[in-house]
């Protein structure tokens, strides 16, 4: 059972905070930010404990969100929680960041009152919460049509955790008393790779992780069909199977607000070749800097293209300047002394195509020992209408038949969730 | 906000409130107390608007209500006179046609925490728990369990008692639940809710109408039940097979407590039951959330402790990703060491290798300990990896490296002789007091192979005045001490001089004595003092990697599913080790 459940900003601002038990004395929020601020790196670990408070927490949206347990309580719930938690303020809220959270503060002490009571998780399902939610959402920016070029994923978190939202899909979903306002559905099938590629260019390990997200806008039912080879799959408890085996039909009644619909795994085989393929040459010039050579090939169909690649490699420790020769003015590059390593960005990449990049590196005391601590590689991209296994839609239809126009979204992406290459 | 605006807004608020403009234009004054609640959010202390927030309460507009009771709820405990005038609005909504406001009353009642409002909120409470609407029993049978807290002494009657057992039959799945939760606060002095076979089998019967917390609560409450037969046991384990291979984490943990408490005495059952859940526990070390993966795999990491090959065929899951946060990749190599044999032991050592240049010294220094783990089994490749990365000359990395070849050498002593060619040239690169302590521990033991061990602790020695670690000072004094009794010649004249100095003028007492203590000990003569210096150089007893005993399920039973296991440190350390090298 939790105790207290406070959202903390990442400097430490209180946004929000709530005691349901009445039981501990102290100020347990500045001791969960002492205990934070005092490790170095900026990645707490999940569990903290002073004194008898045990702190269980998640990251979401760039804030801390914090709830305080006894010892014997289970974990998988309590992050579970914590997760729907951010999910149902980013559903009512329309975007989740420290300005959504500080703007609707209101809304979440109302979420927050009726979702737990006494410590006790009571449902977090926004089918039942909208019933009692009176509280309106204040969103932090008007809609402009200028967004609508960028329609972009929600729940994707990408390595950079830049989500290009769709201002359409970020709307708050609508609280029991408003009617009206367009019926959407979003229907995304979000893949999450994460490949090995060994020094000889052999693939060492590629798995995929997907899950099949509905955003749902309407209010009725609805069915879907999709058709793939997969390792392991699970469902949400909502979704009606009867059909899967034998047409791979998908029955479910989507509550408003985002939920996960399919999860699925793939391990090993993947329909098609890795996407990046990495030639690097490293060697030392007579000057004695670093001289790194780097061969970028795409492996996409020439149709497709990946957008914000961005290859991070590793240099030795006390590398000072860098000098770079790319091959087409949109690129960049730079050296990161902190996380001691070279940025490499292609802002989009096209498939078939191959790109090379020069960089060479002042490394004072450069030794042929160094040259161990360059990479190995790191990729991040996002693939955009693409799945790596190959897992598509085939239709969507919606039961009853809606009395208006309504607007139904099928998107896919895939993204990296680590691809290392190794030199 | 500013920092030193708070009376100010205080006094601002409160005169706002008090304006009658403002309490009659219903906008402005839910956005008046809307901005009250946002200073308390942000830590401000609003406690002085009490009596006016009291006032703001008796209104219909729900959202402002709700605002009130936040506030009141938070600073009530501070004014309890002034509460009690909240209490009648209380009850006149307790009795409100909307269920809505029925509950809400009911819960902020209960949630005001004051031993004087106990004689007015039983009533309402008792007609609750018998409220036609499903949400206001809900509120009803936990507010029963917040009363007996609040007023521990007295007991609660035995007829509510009776009505909250009679409520685990509710229609509603909430209501029951929350009645199993009501009663273990209740009854904690007796052991909780009374778990018979009827009650088990009612609760089991109805779990699917449960949602996912609501199934959670149930299944750890039952783990207190003992089936009265093999027969009833199988039986229940059949009806929650789906549920442990649930694709919700909270629920495939709890089913899995609760068939390792059913199944204590059964371990061919609990092992069959840790298989069935490799599959789900896998999905979710895949899950988008970082913190859901490390509790997976953290379980994980008991699990091999009874399964040591569970994940044998799944060890490329456990290969870290490059931006994954520190405590996960730490985990993830001390699992891959438990997952190594003969086939992949070349692309797992590849793979940890590319680990000991992080950009995290910690995980950095994880990737070398791993390394140094498996080289029990594989000492040649290992020993290569490691001696390669001496060759970076980085502090931390070398601190590392030297502290886990004295920890391998004492388990494999055939590795002495490529560990003290290794050695030499590493004391300009040692900075941190735990490697210099290694080192010097290796150039005591194997000094008569290492050239120049004797010019290197000369180094130490000549420095000794201004060493500030205490750890290093007494191993330097016993390495010297090794030293000399293998190469006397070299050493005798600058164990003088430590000794000298370590009797006169160190300042702290265990140097002190224990350079006296090695002082008499020369004095008693050469054969005692090589009997008591030079004891056991190693132990092969402690540990080949592969083929460790499994442990039988019941050493760890108890801490799954509880925050136990993801705590820094809760993993094996080797304080064995560190203890025998003394």
């Amino acid at each position: 059972m939790i105790s207290q459940i406070f959202i903390l900003s990442s400097k430490g601002d209180h946004l929000i905070y709530k005691d349901f038990r009445g039981e501990s004395g102290g100020d347990a929020v500045g001791v969960f930010y002492e205990k934070v601020t005092a490790l170095t790196g900026d990645q707490p670990p999940v569990v903290m404990s002073h004194k008898g408070l045990h702190f269980v927490h998640v990251r979401q949206g760039g804030l801390y969100w914090v709830a305080t347990t006894t010892a014997d309580s289970s974990p998988f719930t309590i992050i579970e929680f914590l997760n729907r938690l951010s999910a149902l303020v980013k559903d009512y809220c329309g975007s989740l960041s420290e300005k959504s959270v500080q703007m609707n503060f209101a809304l979440i002490y109302e979420l927050l009152d009726e979702a737990v009571d006494y410590g006790y998780i009571q449902t977090t399902s926004s089918d039942v919460l909208k019933n009692f939610i009176q509280t309106e959402a204040v969103s932090s920016r008007p809609f402009s049509l200028f967004d609508l070029s960028n329609v972009g994923l929600f729940g994707a978190e990408t390595q950079q955790s830049k989500v290009a939202p769709s201002s359409a899909a970020t709307r708050p979903i609508q609280s029991s008393r408003e009617q009206g306002g367009k019926s959407e559905i979003f229907v995304d099938v979000i893949e999450r790779m994460s490949v090995v590629i060994g020094s000889n260019g052999m693939l060492m390990k590629a798995d995929v992780e997907g899950e099949i997200r509905v955003k749902c806008y309407l209010p009725n039912c609805s069915g879907y069909g999709a058709a793939v080879r997969v390792d392991e799959v699970s469902f949400h408890q909502m979704v009606r199977l009867d059909e899967f085996d034998s047409h791979r039909i998908l029955r479910l009644c989507p509550s408003q607000g985002e939920q996960m619909v399919m999860q699925y795994q793939l391990s090993d085989d993947l329909p098609s070749a890795p996407p990046f393929r990495l030639f690097p040459t490293i060697e030392r010039d007579s000057g004695g800097r670093l001289l790194m050579y780097l061969k970028l090939r795409c492996d996409l169909p020439p149709k497709s293209a990946a957008i914000n690649v961005a290859a991070t490699i590793p240099v030795p420790k006390g590398s000072l300047s860098l000098s770079q020769e790319l091959s087409s003015p949109d690129q960049s590059a730079e050296l990161k002394p902190q996380s001691r390593a070279v940025v490499w960005k292609i802002p989009r990449f096209t498939g078939g195509m191959q790109l090379s990049a020069l960089f060479k590196l002042e490394v004072p005391g450069l030794s042929s020992a160094s040259l161990l601590e360059v990479g190995p590689v790191g990729l991040s991209f996002e693939l955009p209408k693409l799945t790596a296994t190959g897992l598509q839609i085939r239709f969507l239809r919606l039961s009853p038949v809606q009395p208006g126009p309504s607007q139904r979204w099928v998107r896919y992406v895939t993204h990296s969730d680590s691809y290392t290459i190794r030199i | 906000m500013p920092y030193l605006g708070g009376e100010e807004t205080v006094r601002e608020l409160r005169r706002a409130l008090s304006n009658p403009n403002v309490q009659s234009d219903q906008l402005r004054y839910r956005n008046t107390i809307l901005k009250v609640i946002r200073a308390m959010s942000q830590g401000v202390d609003m406690s002085g608007l009490f009596s006016e927030m009291v006032k703001a309460c008796a209104t219909v507009d729900v959202v402002q209500k709700k605002l009130v009771y936040v506030f009141l709820c938070s600073y009530a405990a501070l004014n309890p006179e002034l509460s009690l005038l909240v209490i009648n609005t209380l009850r006149k909504d307790c009795q409100d046609p909307n269920p809505m406001v029925r509950s809400l009353a009911l819960r902020n009642m209960t949630n005001l925490r004051l031993p004087s409002l106990v004689e007015y909120v039983e009533q309402p409470l008792a007609a609750g728990l018998r409220d036609r609407a499903a949400c206001v029993r809900r509120v009803a049978v936990l507010g029963w369990a917040k009363l007996h807290n609040l007023q521990a002494s007295s007991e609660i009657d035995a007829a509510v008692v009776n009505e909250l057992y009679s409520l685990l039959r509710d229609p509603d799945p909430v209501v029951m639940v929350n009645c199993l939760r009501a009663l273990e606060e209740i009854l904690k002095d007796e052991g909780g809710v009374a778990i018979n076979k009827p009650i088990t089998h009612h609760l089991l019967n109805r779990l699917k109408e449960c949602d996912i917390w609501g199934q959670c609560q149930v299944l750890r409450v039952l783990q207190r039940y003992r089936p009265q037969s093999e027969d009833e046991l199988f039986d229940i384990l059949s009806l929650l097979d789906a549920s442990l291979v649930s694709p919700h984490p909270p629920i495939m943990a709890a089913t899995l407590s609760l068939f390792l408490s059913l199944c204590s005495g059964q371990p061919a059952v609990s092992l069959a039951a840790l298989e069935r859940v490799r599959g789900p526990l896998l999905a979710a070390c895949g899950s988008g959330s970082r913190e859901m993966r490390f509790t997976a795999l953290c379980h994980i990491q008991l699990l091999l402790r009874s399964i040591p090959g569970l994940m044998g065929a799944h060890y490329k899951r456990f290969f870290c990703g490059y931006a994954e946060p520190a405590y996960i990749k730490q985990r993830k190599m001390q699992v891959l060491v438990e997952l190594v044999n003969d086939e992949n032991v070349a692309m797992l050592l590849d793979e940890l290798k590319g680990y000991c240049t992080d950009v995290n010294a910690e995980t950095a220094q994880a990737a070398i300990t791993a390394i140094g783990r498996i080289g029990r089994s594989y000492s040649d490749r290992c020993l290569e990896i490691l001696t390669g990365l001496l060759g970076l000359k980085q502090d931390h990395i070398t601190s590392a490296v030297v502290q886990t070849m004295r920890d391998l050498v004492w388990v494999c002593p055939q590795c002495s002789d490529t560990v003290c060619f290794a050695l030499e040239g590493c004391e300009e690169t040692l900075q941190d007091s735990q490697g210099r302590q290694a080192l010097l521990w290796l150039l005591g033991v194997y000094g008569e192979r290492v050239s120049s061990a004797p010019y290197t602790l000369e180094v130490f020695i000549d420095g000794v005045r201004s060493e500030a670690s205490l750890g290093v000072k007494m191993e330097l004094l016993t390495a010297t001490m090794r030293l000399f009794l293998c190469r006397p010649a070299e050493t005798q004249d600058m164990l003088g001089r430590l000794l000298h100095y370590c009797i006169e003028e160190e300042t702290d007492m265990c140097v002190r004595d224990q350079a006296l203590l090695y002082y008499r000990l020369l004095h008693c003569g050469i054969e005692e003092t090589r009997k008591v210096l030079q004891g056991r150089r190693s132990d092969p007893s402690l540990g080949v990697l592969i083929g460790r005993p499994a442990e039988p399920v019941s050493q760890w039973a108890r801490s799954f599913n509880t925050l136990e296991p993801l705590r820094q440190g809760s993993i094996e350390t080797d304080g064995a080790l560190n203890r025998l090298k003394q």
